[in-house]
């Protein structure tokens, strides 16, 4: 026990004094930290004012754009060539022109620009572009039930007033809808369910145990080779026997990587914290701004036409905070993170162990390809699957995946904050337990021999052999 | 004996690495194990380190069966040798020797009186790959003896250093046996065998074909042949022939000549000495005993035709 803190101490020791180690807890840091920061960053930068010249060939629309703290919207008459030549003249231009149209309802808009237009302005011209459109549709509707209810009516004298009536209309009947999901457990009591939150929680807790048992068995496996290529191993061994090696080094590298994590997360939070202190002003006004964003992106039909959200109140954001919070407090904290832990753990150490025995079957890291194969192939193909996982939690396939050892750390992870049952955890942690115990009892057999094995290229019926010598 | 192998045998798969191999190992001695390459030899060093088990036989350490109490009694210096290459001489040294069950502290003097020994205390900081290899052989050959073991084993020593660290190393291996060590040697230069050892095995193909003391040995495999250096020969070959004395072979150089006998039946050097005396002025006369080398080769020889002639 003693010789195994020993190894597990070495093993700690040189990597957390390796250079790469140091440079990778900096860098990791500033480039996460920077992933917050940026978008704050560039959405409180004030852009330059936008000119955007119209060439409104219908007359329906141009008086409708309103002009805003980023866009001005100018009119210009004439044909849309010498438009064109005299805004290519002075550059930084965006012409908008809308074709007239003899039949049909122009519903048809095209922008020239020496550079790409936003999203946010061409989502805020095709907005009111539509409801001047559906506006004019509904006068015509209007119209023609008028005009069967009363044939004498004239029509062309009181065009206000159709207008006025569909403008109405089309203000009443438009309706924000919010969907929000109830789970409902078996005692029947509901629960506030927030999909899009509990999705990226359970995605983001997978990526990152893909991405340790990645990097980190990566790292088991290249100390391996190391040792073998050092011609060190044999004198280790006469030290101590190979599994006490192999698990001091599996556990060595784990905690190296858990320190890695942890200051990874200690230092981000140091640095976002700084910044903040240090703009206050900027991180209050974007702060509604940003969780907006967030709320925005995963496509809930809440809002109707993009509009009105060029000025959004704080009120709505503190909603949206609150909103946020309350999704968190719905996932079961507790299971997620020990599940998390448990999964992060067990399935690093079952990786691991596979990592260090092909690791102990090669001379060198470029032989490791045909043996790599097995191994990461269940590991990508779970964080593929994760896509298809998050969206339907509870089909055969989620399901199986997260049951059978080599996938589940991640496809678990993945199904955990939309509430998993009780004996599907324990039946996936049982057997990921078993595999580990599996793996690593055959990865000491392969180890044991491939360690003292050299200058022979070994294959996979080399290997079985291996793991039938006797002791 | 602090060392008994008793018929051991190790398989790996269908290829027999060892067959029912025995070797007595006597106490403050220097052992060599001899064998061609792939004959057994690290298998079952191996087998001593408990690196790996026999599968039938037993290994007896000082009248006790092999177990992992002993690993701090075994130091071990293998053919295949390395460090790592980005730890510091020192911190490196420290590990190895705790590896064997010393305590921090005890291993830090220990290794400070070696350094100082062989004057590397300048190394200590360094990092591995900063060093030759000659170097990196001495910090290895430090590393094995420093929690002073009482059964060591050498694994092809001398491979990679000059001939001022050979000697350097010898003296070393003769004072460890001086103060009760006991030494098992294994090498292809038959000719430190010669100087150091002073029994041996000779495995081959996995088995023992030889063992015992190597002067008994070498006697063993003398031929009763003589050389002798004289001038001035006045008799005839046929008188030499008459009393059952061949040459093998003369040479003539400077009027001095230099000429290997070999005597038949009961014929001893004294009958060789009478016959020759009244013809020549004797410079030199000895006994061909035969060298480690030619014994190597004669007896692996002898026994890989018996083996093709089985087959």
């Amino acid at each position: 026990m003693n010789k195994i803190f020993l190894i597990i101490q070495r093993e700690y020791l040189t990597k957390v004094k390796k250079k790469s180690f140091i440079v990778m807890t900096i860098l990791g840091p500033i480039l996460m930290a920077s992933l917050f920061i940026m978008p704050v960053y560039l959405a409180s930068r004030q852009d330059d004012k936008q000119l955007i010249s119209v060439l409104d060939e219908t007359g329906l629309f141009f008086s409708k754009f309103e002009n805003n703290e980023n866009y001005t919207f100018v009119p210009v008459t004439g044909g849309i060539q010498e438009n064109k030549d005299t805004l290519m003249k002075h550059g930084n231009y965006m012409l908008l022109h809308i074709p007239a149209t003899k039949l049909n309802i122009p519903d048809n808009a095209i922008i020239y620009s020496d550079k790409q237009p936003t999203l946010n302005m061409k989502g805020y011209i095709s907005g009111i572009m539509s409801r001047v459109l559906e506006k004019q549709k509904l006068s015509a509707e209007i119209r023609k039930e008028i005009l069967k209810n009363t044939p004498n009516y004239q029509p062309g004298n009181d065009t206000s007033a159709e207008d006025l009536m569909s403008e109405t209309i089309l203000k009443n009947i438009r309706t924000d809808v919010k969907i929000t999901t109830y789970k409902t457990d078996e005692g029947g009591a509901e629960q506030k369910s927030y999909t899009e939150v509990t999705m990226i929680v359970g995605l983001v807790a997978s990526i990152m145990i893909y991405m340790f048992i990645f990097m980190f068995g990566a790292q088991v496996m290249r100390g391996v080779i190391e040792e073998k290529t050092n011609r060190i191993i044999e004198v280790i061994v006469s030290s101590v026997k190979p599994f006490q090696l192999m698990m001091g080094k599996i556990i060595g590298v784990a905690l190296v990587g858990l320190t890695q994590f942890l200051l990874w997360i200690a230092f981000t939070f140091i640095i976002i914290t700084a910044v903040q202190t240090a703009f206050p002003q900027q991180f209050k006004k974007t702060q509604a701004e940003q969780v907006k964003i967030s709320g925005n992106s995963v496509a809930l039909p809440n809002e109707a036409a993009p509009v009105a959200q060029n000025s959004i109140s704080a009120d709505t954001g503190n909603e949206k905070v609150n909103e946020i919070f309350e999704a968190f407090s719905s996932i079961n904290l507790p299971v997620m993170i020990m599940s998390f832990f448990f999964y992060f753990l067990f399935g690093y150490l079952l990786y691991g162990a596979l990592f260090a025995a092909i690791g102990s079957a090669v001379d060198n890291e470029t032989d490791t390809q045909q043996f790599m194969l097995p191994v990461t192939v269940p590991l990508i193909l779970s964080i593929v699957v994760a896509q298809t996982v998050i969206q339907n939690p509870e089909s055969p396939l989620a399901f199986w995946m997260s049951i059978i050892p080599l996938t589940s750390p991640v496809i678990m992870m993945v199904r955990i904050p939309f509430g998993v049952p009780t004996w599907e955890i324990v039946l996936s942690i049982g057997l990921l337990i078993l595999g580990f115990l599996g793996a690593t009892w055959l990865a000491a057999k392969i180890y044991r021999t491939g360690i003292l094995m050299y200058g022979k290229k070994s294959n996979y019926k080399e290997l079985w052999k291996w793991i039938r010598y006797k002791g | 004996m602090i060392l008994q192998i008793n018929s051991v045998t190790k398989k790996f798969g269908d290829f027999t690495a060892l067959n029912k191999v025995s070797i007595d190992v006597p106490e403050n001695s220097i052992f060599g194990l001899l064998g061609p390459n792939g004959a057994g030899k690290t298998t079952l060093i191996r087998i001593i380190n408990q690196i790996t088990g026999p599968d039938t036989g037993e290994v007896i350490f000082n009248g006790k069966p092999l177990n992992p109490d002993h690993i701090s009694m075994i130091g071990y210096l293998p053919e295949e040798r390395g460090l790592y290459k980005k730890m510091k001489v020192g911190e490196q040294a420290l590990y190895l020797a705790q590896l064997k069950g010393l305590s921090h502290n005890e291993a830090r003097k220990r290794l400070k009186k070696w350094f100082e020994k062989f004057e590397i205390e300048a190394w200590w900081d360094k990092k591995v790959e900063e060093l030759s290899k000659g170097m990196q052989q001495k910090i290895q050959f430090v590393v094995t003896v420093v929690h002073e073991p009482t059964l060591l084993i050498f694994d092809e020593p001398f491979s990679g250093f000059d001939p001022i660290n050979v000697n350097l190393l010898r003296d070393e291996i003769l004072e460890l046996r001086k103060n009760g060590s006991t030494i098992i040697f294994s090498t292809h230069n038959m000719a430190s065998v010669e100087e150091l050892c002073d029994n041996i095995a000779l495995i081959n193909k996995s088995e023992k074909i030889l063992d015992g003391p190597v002067n008994e040995i070498r006697r063993k495999y003398s031929t009763n042949s003589y050389q002798m250096q004289y001038r001035d020969f006045t008799g005839t070959p046929y008188q030499l022939h008459e009393a059952g004395i061949d040459v093998l072979n003369s040479s003539f150089d400077n009027g001095i000549c230099t000429a290997t006998f070999h005597l038949s039946g009961s014929k001893g050097p004294n009958d060789l000495l009478t016959t020759m005396l009244p013809h020549v002025n004797i410079i030199s006369f000895n006994e061909l005993i035969p060298s480690m080398n030619d014994v190597f080769i004669s007896t692996v020889n002898a026994e890989n035709a018996n083996l093709i002639l089985e087959s």
